[in-house]
């Protein structure tokens, strides 16, 4: 694809915040810490990331599907965890609003999260519920107005910071799988809310992650968020996007791995000359740029498809698989490159190889993308 | 009030310097940037605006390419673009080129509580002539290497930063700033900035828009009307690495001398 003029302004934006604001001295903090940077994260929200794709009547700017791929892709290719920061209110937080939020819960709680002054978090998973959602455990019983929410959700990414979080609970015991399942915005600030503690986490340090636990949290009836018990189809819906955000990312990824590798190819001389003239590293270095190169193009492709509103469910799969393998193969062939100097943490290589994994497991693993693609494409044999 | 900025599109020195036969820059076969010292001017035009909504307008003197440019200062939170651009401008040396562009300004329309905001010097010419030339032709006052700008009412207050100290000057509407680099940190475009900057206005002033005007001589525009010639343009051999002497005074001294001394240097 060939960006029109737009698009390449929006893609020379984000490289140049990128690599001036993701100092070298911000992206080891991050990665040794663990915490949360407030300061990148409001600089993000100035200059419009955190509201990329939520429409201008919300207080974001209301850009495509492609100027969110190309968002996500810039900003991992130079700190994969920084990414996350501009995706959530884009995609798995913002998303279930935008999908299925009346104009009055539109109004109220996307404007905060668009500027970046409140943050909203998504929570499907649970302890016994991962690639099997439709195993949801957590409950909302009616009392009134009211619903009481009772459960527990793992792996929320940003829960520690979160203001809003997204909840997904059975509202009607006696359905069975995924149905019965409805959507919730839930005030952090409610008494029988609590968090886990932090996750030691193997890459993407600096984005914590920790459980929500609700215990008897009675939450008011205008938090429920699209119809009763249809909740389950929007987190598929909301997914959907959020795949195309999770493949960007790691095309970003693989694009610094072999940014790195390059670099580091031409420098290093072994037996008299820069190992980049042996075929063994230069094959590598090939391979690591078709397989990028039909990644993007596999993103580009899904979010065109789905800025012109056509089905992108099996496209956005195929992305997903496509470039979270290609990061994990590109981090594998990066750290080869590099050899003893990969494994050393003063290397970046040795944290893109932990970034990258979580690529093909995190919004559905690979595994997932192909149990999606398979059932899309015998629906349609 | 409004805020004129004059802007160069210049090669990207970061990448392959390309030179003509006849020793002027191969521009078209080279990635651009805007002037760094444009940058800085353009930010100092935009906090301005920040802070009593004036419109500011970005004019430059170039082809028709320079519009992505402008379009870029555009997302940032200009208003305008006045592009000056013709067969006829072409290869204008400073002298022409602030003709020229002093030329735009006036047909635009320079009132009394304007500014004009321009970089130090270009990094291509270095020559830091083509600002002060514009304000010497549209007679207004001119403060150059500015380092901090703060205006109150039609009075602005610059402090020039010279090489071994600075200035304090009161200047009045109209007149012409030079920016350097020190003078703030030029914010990015924005995603919203962007997603307007195709609507902002740009305006073309081509030879005939402009050729009425007192300042537009054709004997003294473009290649031929320049009055400088270049003779010869070449890259200067690179030094060699230097070498760092380490110890105590009286050691590193010696050492020195001795070096000196063989070389037959002293």
């Amino acid at each position: 694809m060939i960006l029109d003029a737009k698009h390449a302004m929006l893609q020379k934006l984000f490289r140049e915040f990128a690599q001036t604001e993701f100092t070298k001295e911000l992206q080891d903090r991050l990665d040794q810490t663990g915490e949360f940077d407030w300061d990148i994260h409001k600089k993000m929200a100035k200059y419009g990331f955190m509201g990329l794709r939520i429409p201008k009547e919300y207080g974001g700017s209301g850009m495509d599907y492609l100027a969110y791929a190309l968002m996500i892709e810039e900003l991992a290719r130079v700190d994969a965890v920084l990414s996350i920061y501009a995706n959530t209110s884009n995609s798995l937080g913002g998303g279930p609003l935008l999908l299925a939020g009346s104009e009055e819960q539109k109004k109220k709680y996307l404007p905060p999260v668009a500027s970046g002054e409140k943050i909203v978090v998504f929570c499907l998973t649970e302890p016994g519920a991962g690639s099997d959602a439709g195993g949801t455990t957590t409950t909302a019983v009616q009392d009134g107005d009211d619903f009481i929410l009772n459960g527990r959700k793992t792996f929320v990414s940003g829960a520690p910071m979160a203001d809003w979080a997204i909840i997904f609970a059975k509202t009607d015991p006696t359905a069975r799988g995924s149905r019965g399942i409805s959507m919730f915005i839930l005030d952090m600030k409610l008494p029988g809310v609590t968090l886990g503690a932090p996750e030691k986490k193997m890459g993407i340090n600096g984005y914590p992650t920790c459980d929500i636990v609700m215990e008897n949290v009675r939450v008011p009836g205008d938090c429920l968020v699209g119809q009763l018990n249809k909740g389950f189809s929007i987190a598929m819906r909301t997914l959907d996007g959020g795949r195309l955000g999770m493949a960007a990312q790691a095309v970003g990824i693989a694009q610094s791995c072999l940014d790195e590798a390059v670099k580091y190819a031409k420098e290093r001389k072994q037996f008299g000359r820069p190992i980049s003239d042996f075929q063994g590293v230069s094959f590598m270095l090939a391979d690591m740029e078709a397989e990028i190169q039909a990644a993007r193009q596999l993103v580009y492709h899904a979010a065109e498809l789905k800025d012109h509103n056509m089905d992108a469910t099996r496209a956005c799969s195929a992305a997903k698989l496509i470039a979270a393998e290609t990061a994990n193969r590109c981090a594998y062939k990066a750290v080869q490159i590099h050899g003893g100097y990969g494994y050393i943490k003063e290397y970046k290589v040795e944290r893109l190889y932990r970034d990258a994994r979580i690529c093909s497991i995190y919004e559905g693993t690979s595994q997932i993308q192909q149990v999606v693609i398979a059932a899309d494409l015998l629906k349609n044999a | 009030m409004k805020i004129f900025v004059t802007v160069k599109q210049v090669p990207d020195t970061s990448g392959k310097v390309a030179v003509k036969p006849d020793g002027t820059l191969d521009r078209a076969s080279m990635a651009t940037i805007t002037n760094p010292d444009d940058m800085n001017a353009v930010e100092a035009a935009l906090k301005i605006k920040d802070e009593t909504g004036c419109r500011v307008i970005a004019v430059s003197m170039g082809p028709m390419t320079a519009e992505s440019m402008l379009r870029e200062l555009m997302a940032m939170g200009v208003d305008e673009g006045l592009l000056i651009s013709g067969r006829e401008f072409g290869g204008s040396d400073t002298y022409a080129t602030s003709q020229i562009i002093a030329a735009g300004i006036d047909h635009y329309g320079l009132e009394p509580d304007d500014i004009i905001f321009s970089g130090r010097q270009a990094i291509d010419g270095d020559t830091a002539q083509v600002g002060p030339q514009i304000a010497e032709k549209l007679h207004i006052p001119q403060v150059s290497y500015a380092g901090e700008v703060t205006k109150a009412g039609n009075k602005l207050t610059v402090k020039r930063m010279l090489e071994d100290g600075y200035m304090t000057v009161e200047v009045e509407t109209p007149c012409l700033i030079t920016c350097i680099k020190e003078l703030n940190e030029p914010r990015y475009m924005s995603v919203s900035g962007i997603d307007g900057c195709f609507d902002k206005p740009l305006i073309i002033y081509d030879y005939n828009e402009l050729k009425d005007h007192p300042l537009i001589d054709p004997t003294t525009i473009g290649l031929k009307g320049s009055p400088t010639n270049i003779y010869k343009s070449f890259t200067p051999p690179q030094k060699g690495a230097g070498r760092m002497l380490t110890g105590s005074a009286k050691e590193t001294a010696k050492e020195l001398a001795s070096v000196l001394s063989e070389k037959h240097l002293i």
